[in-house]
């Protein structure tokens, strides 16, 4: 074991653990975020807190991550390279470490052109990996990424995001390869409709034995409407929604929609609990969260496991 | 080379308005290549200005000049002859020679006549694309001769992200993934396995992160 991290400890004793995803408002508005962790007490083992997700200025994730660890619940706070420089992101991390935040998401971030300030500057002083390294390094090395020596060193457990539908395929299970040389602990991957080639890339990652040294958290999202479905096959980079699946909500009425967007979500995480190395799910129900415990329960992941 | 587009006529246009005499420079070097600032684009600012002034009821003169360089000293001199009969300077060189000139004339108003833009370089007739941010510790001898930094969208080191789409950054379908090219060299190259070296993080010190920069050649400095 890493870290205290109770994620971490269900992972290690083999249970499929299972995450999903909070993201912060865009003011300051903490009752919202609790009322979001609300719908995800006792359905989930961590909660991810995104940062300023779509370039779109939120209530900061390490803000709205110390509010869920108030309200109870585990939060896995997301930080992206564009935004912050390494001093920023370490002043962070050893912050958020000392609320007891204790799970961590390195991302490279979207670009600030899909966001709300497309004139900012996009920083990327270090990239996801590096990140990934520096942390590894706080944590172990117990010292900073300059080189000083690190007095109270954030024990954090580290995750990376992976998406095995973005081009180049060829590319993306030494993508993980590098994450994990440079410390990653688990990864959880970009929703997954596409079960096929999300088995493709399983493979390559068993070939290589990286599920043994990483816990994998498949990705997956329900679909609320078509509108919703085929925003995501068509307007989202790196995701890949089969026309199967949009013509499957297309062939219910309007308001069965979103029960058939479920309905497809449980089916994929039945599927995906077959594959070997898939060690737990994250469940991305956005502006849905209330969603998520009809999931996990019709997928048979309630009650979850207390360790 | 450097690139650089003329900037808007009104904007220039509201520079030169409270003066009677304009001295014009071009530059003879990278402006030019990207017609932007050179002899021919003097000329043709020289008579857009003219006209525009007219039009307001207005007389200038504009008096115009290409130097070779306008960022070396040496060639800024040839302008003593020339600078007491003029009120104003517009340089239409990239930054760098605007400067030089500002520091040469201290006590003449000098206007920047073109927007500076990139490093860059010609990718076929009119179009010149980013190449190079001047980071100060070229690693193209690792990235199989494709730039991460300049040709990144957000610079990664050990990219790609995961919005590259069909060898198109996330950004726009106008812009290659860096990524995907520098992963396609490797495989000409038969370097696949470099991609598992991670790059370790970016000392920038040498890309700006010290300041502003100077390089001094002693064996060349008088």
């Amino acid at each position: 074991m890493k870290t205290e991290s109770k994620l971490e400890k269900i992972l290690a004793a083999g249970h499929l653990a299972v995450t999903s995803e909070c993201g912060p408002p865009r003011g300051a508005k903490p009752d919202e975020v609790i009322e979001k962790s609300k719908y995800l007490e006792g359905i989930v083992d961590a909660v991810n807190v995104t940062d300023n997700q779509t370039a779109m200025v939120r209530m900061s994730s390490l803000a709205a991550s110390v509010i869920i660890k108030q309200q109870g619940l585990n939060p896995l706070f997301q930080v992206t390279c564009r935004d912050r420089n390494r001093l920023a992101m370490q002043a962070d991390i050893i912050g958020a470490y000392s609320f007891g935040i204790d799970n961590m998401l390195c991302l490279s971030g979207d670009h600030t052109k899909f966001g709300d300030h497309p004139m900012a500057m996009n920083v990327h002083d270090i990239d996801s990996i590096q990140m990934i390294q520096m942390v590894k390094d706080m944590r172990d090395k117990e010292i900073f990424q300059g080189g000083a020596e690190l007095k109270g060193a954030p024990k954090m457990f580290i995750g990376a995001a992976a998406n095995p539908f973005a081009d180049p395929f060829e590319l993306r299970v030494m993508r993980l390869a590098k994450k994990i040389a440079a410390g990653a602990d688990f990864i959880q991957t970009q929703c997954i409709f596409n079960v096929d080639k999300f088995e493709q890339w399983m493979e390559g990652v068993r070939a290589k034995g990286l599920h043994k040294k990483c816990y994998i958290l498949a990705g997956v999202t329900p679909c609320k409407s078509l509108g919703a479905a085929r925003y995501m096959a068509k307007r989202v980079p790196g995701m890949d929604v089969p026309q199967e699946i949009v013509d499957r909500m297309a062939s219910v009425p309007k308001e069965k929609q979103a029960e058939e967007g479920v309905t497809i979500c449980v089916e994929t995480i039945e599927r995906l609990k077959k594959i070997e190395g898939v060690a737990g799910f994250h469940i991305m129900a956005i502006e849905w969260e209330e969603k998520v415990e009809e999931i996990c329960e019709r997928a048979g992941l309630l009650p979850r496991p207390q360790v | 080379m450097i690139t650089a587009e003329r900037k808007p006529l009104e904007e220039l246009i509201e520079y030169v308005k409270p003066f009677k005499r304009i001295l014009l420079l071009g530059c003879n070097e990278c402006v030019t290549v990207c017609a932007a600032g050179g002899r021919k684009e003097v000329g043709l600012l020289a008579s857009g200005l003219q006209m525009a002034m007219l039009k307001n009821g207005s007389n200038i003169e504009i008096h115009q000049h290409t130097l070779e360089r306008q960022c070396d000293p040496e060639y800024v001199e040839e302008l003593i002859p020339m600078i007491d009969s003029a009120d104003a300077v517009m340089s239409m060189a990239c930054g760098c020679g605007v400067q030089q000139i500002a520091m040469r004339f201290k006590d003449k108003p000098v206007f920047p006549a073109v927007n500076t833009s990139f490093m860059g370089a010609s990718e076929r007739q009119g179009v010149w694309a980013e190449r190079c941010q001047g980071c100060g510790n070229c690693l193209l001898g690792i990235t199989g001769g494709i730039c991460p930094i300049a040709r990144c969208a957000k610079q990664l080191m050990n990219g790609p992200c995961g919005g590259s789409t069909g060898g198109n950054c996330e950004i726009s379908e106008e812009v290659d993934c860096a990524w995907q090219l520098i992963w396609d060299r490797l495989k000409a190259l038969g370097l696949q396995d470099m991609y598992l070296d991670n790059i370790p993080a970016k000392d920038w010190r040498s890309g700006g992160g010290n300041g502003p920069r100077k390089i001094i050649r002693e064996d060349l400095a008088e």
